[in-house]
């Protein structure tokens, strides 16, 4: 079972790599959508992304209110 | 029907093979003029039938197959009526999009979508109207129209529940989430997943395998496994517009067509 803040890093990690992002850019509180400059369409790939690696499924409503990779992790982190 | 190039969709055959392509910016909205050249690529499907054993429907944009109906579209026509001519205009619209959905369904074809990224509303419902879907694992599925305060209006219901059965169809209908390519292959939606950027591959490989049995003996097995539930699409296009008289709907769309939030397609 990963901790909260290997589920974060990971996410990190595949948000800068999806999104051709350098990694040190990204900081757990950052507004994902300002930060990467992306639209709800990409949010969903993301998602999907997200759930391929952690091997999850995160119903998109879960998302409402989430705009920072560190409340993302937490959604995440429920679901593993 | 050899070739066409349209603004929203190409078409050629090939080999036996019949593709189309969707290819309207930003994600395939399905508006009038996409409704049009759908039209087109349905009376020409039909002329077709003797030298095709199976058609491929994709999208050649990397968003994804089609974020479904273009609501902005709707709204803005919508807005130069008054609404009973607005409910009338929407009513005919569902009456041609159906009219196209029940000619691919009925095709003497195997149908094949291959879908990826975005495959919602309108799209998805486009999606099944084929006999297989093949989806790349960045695929993702959602039938968002309750957002609007509607029901989806391209025959998605009757096609998913004569595919998959009621829960599932409660599940995605009543909750507006969408999930992604392994959910769909898990509850039977997705025939085959494939990995990124292997789509078309597979589904060609598809579509020669198809080639090898009678057409007739497909089309026979194809009537007898995959029924079209008219009646409960026709009862469909009559909830559908009841609901789009609401004044609810007209404030779904004004929100979704005039919103600059972020996340327009999340609920």
């Amino acid at each position: 079972m990963l901790t909260i803040n290997q589920t974060l890093e990971e996410i990190l990690t595949l948000a800068a790599a999806h999104f051709k992002v350098a990694r040190e850019k990204l900081a757990p509180d950052d507004d994902f959508f300002r930060t990467l400059g992306i639209n709800s369409l990409q949010t969903l790939e993301l998602l999907t992304r997200l759930e391929n690696h952690f091997q999850i499924e995160l119903p998109d409503y879960e998302l409402q209110g989430v705009s920072d990779f560190r409340m993302l992790a937490e959604r995440i982190q429920a679901r593993l | 029907m050899k070739k066409f190039e349209g603004q929203a969709l190409s078409w050629g055959l090939t080999d036996g093979v019949v593709e189309l392509a969707l290819h309207r910016e930003p994600c395939n909205e399905i508006g009038l003029l996409t409704l049009e050249e759908l039209e087109r690529f349905a009376a020409a499907l039909e002329k077709v039938k003797s030298e095709a054993h199976a058609l491929i429907i994709y999208s050649s944009l990397k968003c994804g197959f089609s974020a479904g109906a273009d609501l902005k579209e709707l709204f803005r026509i919508s807005q130069e009526m008054d609404r009973d001519e607005a409910v009338k205009g929407v009513r005919n619209y569902l009456e041609r999009i159906h009219r196209v959905m029940n000619a691919i369904d009925a095709s003497p074809l195997t149908t094949i979508a291959a879908v990826h990224g975005v495959t919602f509303g309108g799209g998805f419902e486009l999606a099944l109207v084929c006999d297989l879907i093949i989806a790349d694992k960045m695929a993702r599925f959602c039938f968002p129209e309750l957002r609007l305060g509607l029901i989806p209006g391209f025959g998605g219901i009757p096609r998913l529940k004569r595919d998959l059965g009621n829960a599932i169809v409660r599940d995605l209908l009543l909750t507006g989430r969408s999930f992604n390519a392994t959910k769909a292959q898990q509850v039977g939606l997705v025939s085959q997943m494939v990995a990124e950027g292997e789509l078309l591959k597979v589904a060609r490989a598809t579509a020669l395998q198809l080639k090898k049995f009678d057409q007739r003996t497909a089309m026979a097995a194809k009537e007898f496994i995959k029924p079209i539930p008219y009646e409960e699409l026709r009862r469909e296009i009559e909830i559908f517009c009841e609901l789009f008289a609401q004044p609810a709907v007209e404030a779904g769309l004004r929100k979704f067509s005039e919103s600059s939030e972020a996340q327009p397609y999340l609920p």
